[in-house]
């Protein structure tokens, strides 16, 4: 593919008609929530945008998010407009490695400064920079030399939006954002531990269609991340008729009632699973019979327990607190062994262990 | 053991989409979505009619109970076209039994739903041929004249 080629150009060349892109361009005005009218826009802009040059970094990252956006099972539309970009640098997928995989990233930068668009996953270690390195650079320089002649920064995944995991506490590498070391460039934040491949897509058509989009206040896309996962919940109508799964076999789990009480965090977590759905549409967590964990909101690893209902205050915390000032650490140990051995007690009279006896036994 | 697919379920989800694979039994809490959206297709043809104006109507980002969606396609009825297109997966475009009010329905190659609208116009955009694939069909058919052998 010809660098000055345009997205249309690259598109027709890998085979794909007018009449499949405006299939994608109505499926992708439909899954960003933009009125039928706009289809003709986006379908007359994003042909003639030209391919921009991508340079993808991964720091502390498990791949997760490079798995999600390159493990569809079947080739779409969306592949197709990942392949029309000019990936230029990423270290995960590309050939070339060591001296010649910096020298790659050297050349994009030079030959499209200001015009690239800088991908991050992964959070940055901010104490010993030898925690994570690059070609021998720490992620802390190569962000910020490579953040220099970005047009735009889009933090992919919750560690690169927020920290994710690796700032969870104790935080032993003092991981931070992207956001925390950049300021001076716009930054659209995709979060999701991973997010949704067709959101990562989605906002590369956006930035390419209308240029920067609408962000909430966490610097999320408000095409995607603007409603609740509770608000566009199939088991909403429950909750509102106040009927809830208390246990993940009772009567009211198998009817697919609500799992408000179980400990989703549908109410206070906003993404697009509840509609995009993952696995090519097929179903999200929620539709599983899980709640939700809330991976797409900041700190989601250390906002209490996935099991506890929001709006109940963490009885393990209050108890370990409660015993922590009585009679210090060996209340804690005490706690753990009573627990366990109520676990153990349990399973001799084949009762079914309960969440509770998970979130008590540490 | 029993296999977890053979064990029944009965789930009382309201309005699973459809793609979802999940066993439900339709639900009768209705959103009352129906009546005002046939009330819009009813402008919208009347505005057609009048002044040419084309109208789109994502019935993606109308929330509808399964009932009430049969419902929908039970009151637009069947029309005197059905057309399938295979571009990146299939695509159904039929007129209703409302002149002008066409129903378009696109899925992925793996027959995932991924976009369903009611179009009030001639004839859906989809439908038409494309300029741009009629310039690429072009040079291939003088590619093939130029280069193929044919009988006189």
């Amino acid at each position: 593919m010809k660098k000055d080629q345009t997205l249309g150009e690259s598109l027709r060349e890998q085979g794909v008609s007018r009449r499949s892109f405006l299939k994608f361009c109505a499926a992708t005005a439909s899954m960003m929530a933009l009125p039928p009218s706009m289809i003709p826009v986006i379908a007359a802009t994003l042909e003639k945008a030209r391919r921009p040059s991508v340079i993808w970094l991964s720091f502390q990252e498990c791949t997760g998010c490079t798995e999600s956006i390159t493990r569809s099972s079947s080739a779409t539309i969306e592949d197709l407009i990942f392949n029309a970009i000019s990936l230029d640098y990423h270290h995960t997928l590309q050939a070339a490695s060591g001296d010649a995989a910096e020298a790659a990233r050297e050349a994009a930068m030079e030959e499209n400064h200001g015009k690239y668009v800088l991908v991050v996953d992964g959070s940055i270690p901010t104490g010993n920079p030898g925690y994570s390195t690059i070609a021998g650079i720490s992620n802390i320089d190569m962000l910020k030399e490579t953040a220099a002649g970005a047009a735009a920064i889009v933090a992919v995944g919750s560690c690169a939006a927020f920290g994710g995991i690796p700032k969870a506490n104790p935080n032993p590498t003092g991981a931070v954002s992207v956001s925390d070391l950049i300021t001076d460039k716009p930054i659209i934040n995709v979060p999701g531990c991973p997010p949704i491949p067709a959101v990562i897509t989605g906002v590369l058509v956006q930035f390419l269609t209308f240029g920067l989009p609408e962000l909430d206040d966490l610097g999320r896309p408000a095409a995607f991340y603007g409603k609740s996962i509770h608000d566009r919940c199939y088991r909403r109508p429950f909750y509102d008729r106040g009927q809830f799964a208390e246990t993940f076999d009772d009567e009211g789990a198998k009817k697919g009632w609500c799992l408000f009480k179980l400990g989703c965090k549908g109410p206070t977590t906003y993404n697009a699973c509840a509609t995009t759905k993952w696995n090519d549409g097929t179903s999200f967590p929620i539709e599983a019979g899980h709640p939700c964990l809330g991976c797409s909101e900041p700190d989601f690893w250390d906002a209490g327990s996935f099991y506890k209902a929001l709006s109940t205050p963490t009885e393990s915390l209050g108890k370990a607190a409660t015993y922590a000032v009585g009679a210090g650490l060996l209340a804690g140990a005490a706690i753990g062994a009573v627990n366990r051995g109520r676990k153990q007690a349990a399973a001799k009279r084949h009762q079914k262990v309960t969440i509770d006896d998970l979130e008590k036994e540490s | 053991m029993e296999r977890i697919e053979n064990i029944s379920i009965e789930t009382e989800s309201p309005s699973i989409p459809a793609g979802a694979g999940a066993t439900c039994t339709p639900c009768s809490v209705p959103t009352g979505n129906l009546l005002p959206l046939l009330h819009e297709i009813r402008h919208a043809l009347n505005s057609w009619l009048d002044d040419g104006s084309i109208h789109v109507i994502d019935l993606g980002s109308i929330p509808m109970a399964p009932h009430e969606e049969t419902q929908l396609l039970e009151t637009l009825g069947q029309g005197e076209i059905q057309a399938t297109l295979s571009a990146l997966g299939n695509s159904e475009v039929i007129e209703t039994g409302i002149a002008g009010v066409w129903l378009v329905t696109h899925h992925n190659e793996e027959g995932v739903l991924v976009g369903r609208f009611i179009e009030i116009c001639h004839i859906p955009e989809i439908l038409k041929s494309q300029t741009e694939d009629a310039r690429f069909a072009l040079q291939a058919l003088d590619n093939l004249l130029a280069t193929a052998e044919i009988e006189k």
